[in-house]
């Protein structure tokens, strides 16, 4: 699958924009919901948002990449984040995410050309209890190695090709 | 459901709460806090249900999710009522027993009962462990006993009343008052004393006033807040509506990290329960007071802990703090008059009210009152979540609750305050945990992290990942924090990988003396406190790294290299097949490593059963 470039659907972003009467405190919030839709941030949907709350589009592609919580590119069907909080580096997280890196060939912050995987460090989790501790779409992984992150991969590489 | 509109009204549903509630019957509580969840315990949870149900106990059992216990090391956790009998690292295969034997006969499950390492003994009772013994639970008490979904729990236990007893017995400059004299300070890490900035805003001239409860635990490796959130969302609330009350305030405004989406949740869940029952929305109490909070939910960046900058994320702006002579108090959000406290600081209102400033004032030192809350991390034995008076030594802390140091290793320093704190070394143990002994000591209170280290740590790497840490998240705003930030991470980075030179160090102090004075907010101002620290307890390794470019912890990957020693290696290859850069030889029986095509990334020494590959 190559990157597609993304149709615009104006009336779903419109119905999120109005259903906070498009207020322009609102920006995050309507983000926000853009993100959890898309996964990303479409550029068109970029534009129709800065017209519609009247906020300059500088103002609106500031805050999109301001914070961590949006995303500019596409991103892959899983989600992988390695935690990066204190207790986890302490306890070799940066080898599990240099061994992930390694095997999927991506760099943090990445997605495989495939739209398969997306890599994201996170500083903490509050799952210090399970250091180094590493999630991929909602189920954790608890005392990571890299020998592990290679047996996790292979079995998610294996259910997806079961489906 | 009809609003509670008077004191008595409260009163009596909490009588008839109680009346039906028997408290002799079992009642299983499953931890479903985060780390828990992880380790599975929503399964454990159904598969109680279930069970209870198949055998028709559904009447005799009652069976309840709550937040977080604390002790998450050995999560899933589960507490059965009334004698509190506790299981950890329970299953869902497990239930079945634990239904037939322990609710159905009043046996013990032993196997899945705490054993105390010290003594080698098996403990029964939840309070009896170590871990919770020693702690002072006053925020954190009710986390573990209560359906955080579920308002009935929360009134049951007398939540609420303290609301009641300050709407429609106390002036408000009776509640402030009270708050002052009880010497409560904020918990977000700075300590400004908490009555005081309540006066200020009340003093402040303005109609529109707000409160704000800041959720935006950003410090890696701290989670009390989010706990707290999580587990008992209610006692937020209540000290908020009593917050705003006081102050003169009808809009509340609570920013939570998008990356808990539990706490998000259930406070969700309890903002509707809580106007339900009328104590959000129009005339709470019958008092005139109009009060109600929304939720804003955070957009992922760190330096929004801070408040203006968390002022400006609810403004839909990018979250640059702003210069520190204009007072929050008196020109917040939407430049109107704002308290903004940790959730920690709201959730202590409610208990000063009701006990009284006295009460509250006995607890902790001369200058910092009530508990603190760490989420001690790291190379300790019990990791988890720890309540203890202020002033409790860190001995105390790591060795009494914390159970010592991982492995049998040797105690090398603490991390506290996150980011913003420093390090502090194994002669410094003693000391008593508040605000000003560990700015005395270089570090801080902070959002309460406690992350411990061991012998195998690097400390000139930890402040290497704090500052490449404080490098993302620097907001760019002012040129100390984020240019300074830069180039003492660069410096830093230099002396990890072998480039460093003597004028270095001398170098990094100056700078992080520059960044400390002259940032704008509290984030560059705090920033170099771990490159500060280290320097200060540990300098011997900065000159390891420098002259002896060794890294004496084995950490710093261009310092060290992993070496097999030929009277251990037995010639398995475990290690030659995992290797991922081909640089293990096998030239007859022993293995050797080829440091040229050797990453360092130790996977081989992971998978050695001989122990007998080594760093140096």
């Amino acid at each position: 699958m190559k990157l597609a470039k993304s149709v615009p659907e104006y009336s779903k972003v419109d119905k999120i924009i109005d259903s906070y009467s498009c207020e322009k405190s609102a920006l995050i919030a309507i983000l926000q919901e853009i993100e959890n839709l898309y996964g990303y941030l479409p550029a068109w949907a970029l534009r129709r948002v800065s017209e519609k709350l009247g906020v300059p589009l500088i103002q609106v592609y500031g805050v999109a990449s301001f914070y961590d919580a949006f995303h500019l590119t596409p991103r892959g069907k899983h989600l992988i984040r390695v935690c990066l909080g204190t207790a986890c580096y302490l306890r070799g997280s940066a080898r599990v995410l240099e061994t992930l890196e390694g095997e999927l060939g991506i760099k943090d912050g990445e997605t495989t050309p495939d739209l398969e995987f997306s890599l994201q460090s996170v500083r903490c989790l509050g799952a210090c209890a399970l250091a180094p501790v590493m999630v991929i779409g909602e189920q954790y992984f608890d005392k990571m190695t890299p020998t592990k992150v290679r047996s996790v991969l292979k079995r998610v590489q294996r259910r997806d090709d079961k489906d | 459901m009809t609003k509670i509109r008077t004191l008595q009204e409260l009163e009596a549903l909490r009588k008839s709460l109680l009346q039906r509630r028997d408290p002799n019957k079992p009642c299983v509580r499953v931890c479903l806090g985060t780390g828990c969840r992880a380790r599975g315990s929503v399964d454990v949870l159904e598969a109680f249900t279930h069970e209870i149900k198949k055998r028709g106990l559904d009447v005799q059992v009652e069976c309840k999710q709550t937040g977080c216990h604390g002790f998450c090391e050995r999560g899933p956790l589960v507490v059965i009522e009334p004698k509190e009998i506790f299981y950890q690292r329970v299953k869902a295969g497990d239930v079945p027993e634990i239904v037939s034997k322990t609710l159905l006969n009043g046996e013990v499950v032993d196997r899945l009962l705490y054993t105390d390492p010290a003594t080698g003994r098996k403990v029964l009772y939840e309070y009896e462990v170590p871990f919770y013994k020693k702690q002072t639970r006053l925020i954190l008490a009710n986390n573990g006993r209560i359906d955080p979904t579920n308002i009935l729990d929360y009134i049951a236990i007398g939540g609420y009343q303290a609301l009641a007893k300050a709407i429609t017995t106390m002036s408000c400059e009776e509640i402030i008052s009270t708050i002052e004299k009880s010497g409560l300070r904020g918990l977000g890490g700075a300590g400004f004393p908490t009555g005081r900035k309540w006066r200020l805003c009340r003093e402040a001239p303005g109609d529109v006033k707000f409160v704000i409860g800041n959720g935006d635990e950003g410090d890696p490796g701290a989670f009390s807040d989010r706990s707290l959130m999580e587990g008992n969302p209610h006692s937020i609330l209540e000290g908020m509506v009593i917050g705003a009350y006081a102050i003169g305030a009808n809009q509340g405004y609570l920013y939570v990290r998008a990356e808990y989406p539990l706490a998000l949740k259930h406070l969700q869940i309890a903002i509707e329960q809580a106007r339900e029952y009328g104590f959000l929305g129009n005339n709470i109490f019958s008092s005139g007071f109009d009060f109600d909070i929304k939720i804003n939910r955070g957009g992922g960046a760190f330096v929004c802990g801070e408040s203006s900058a968390l002022v400006a994320s609810i403004e839909g702006k990018i979250g640059e703090p702003r210069a520190k002579y204009i007072h929050t108090v008196e020109r917040g959000l939407c430049n109107k008059p704002t308290v903004l406290n940790n959730v920690k600081t709201w959730a202590n209102v409610p208990l000063i009210i009701k006990n009284g400033a006295d009460w509250y004032a006995k607890i902790g030192t001369e200058r910092s009152k009530g508990t603190a809350i760490f989420s001690l991390v790291g190379k300790v034995n019990n990791t988890g979540l720890v309540e203890v008076p202020m002033g409790t030594p860190l001995k105390e802390i790591i060795y009494d609750i914390g159970g010592g140091i991982l492995e049998g290793k040797r105690f090398k320093a603490v991390q506290t305050g996150g980011p913003s704190g420093g390090c502090i070394p194994e002669e410094l143990l003693d000391l008593p945990v508040d605000f000003e002994r560990l700015t005395d000591a270089g570090s801080m209170m902070g959002s309460g992290g406690m992350i411990v280290m061991d012998e195998d740590t690097c400390m000139v790497d930890v402040a290497r990942y704090f500052l490449d840490f404080l490098q993302c998240e620097s907001c760019g705003k002012c040129v100390p924090c984020r240019e300074g930030i830069k180039r003492m991470l660069e410096i830093i980075t230099d002396i990890t990988t072998g480039r460093g030179k003597e004028e270095d160090i001398e170098l990094l102090q100056e700078l992080a003396d520059m960044v400390k004075d002259f940032s704008l907010c509290g984030l560059g101002k705090t920033a170099p406190n771990t490159v500060l620290s280290t320097l200060r307890y540990f300098r011997d390794e900065y000159v390891a790294h420098v002259k002896d470019k060794k890294c004496p912890a084995g950490i710093c990957r261009d310092l060290i290299e992993y070496f097999i020693l030929e009277d251990k290696c037995t010639g398995c290859g475990a290690c030659l097949k995992l290797c991922p850069q081909q640089a293990i030889d096998a030239y007859g029986l022993i293995h050797t490593i080829d440091p040229a095509k050797c990453i360092r990334c130790g996977i081989c020494r992971d998978a050695c059963p001989f122990e007998a590959i080594i760093v140096r």
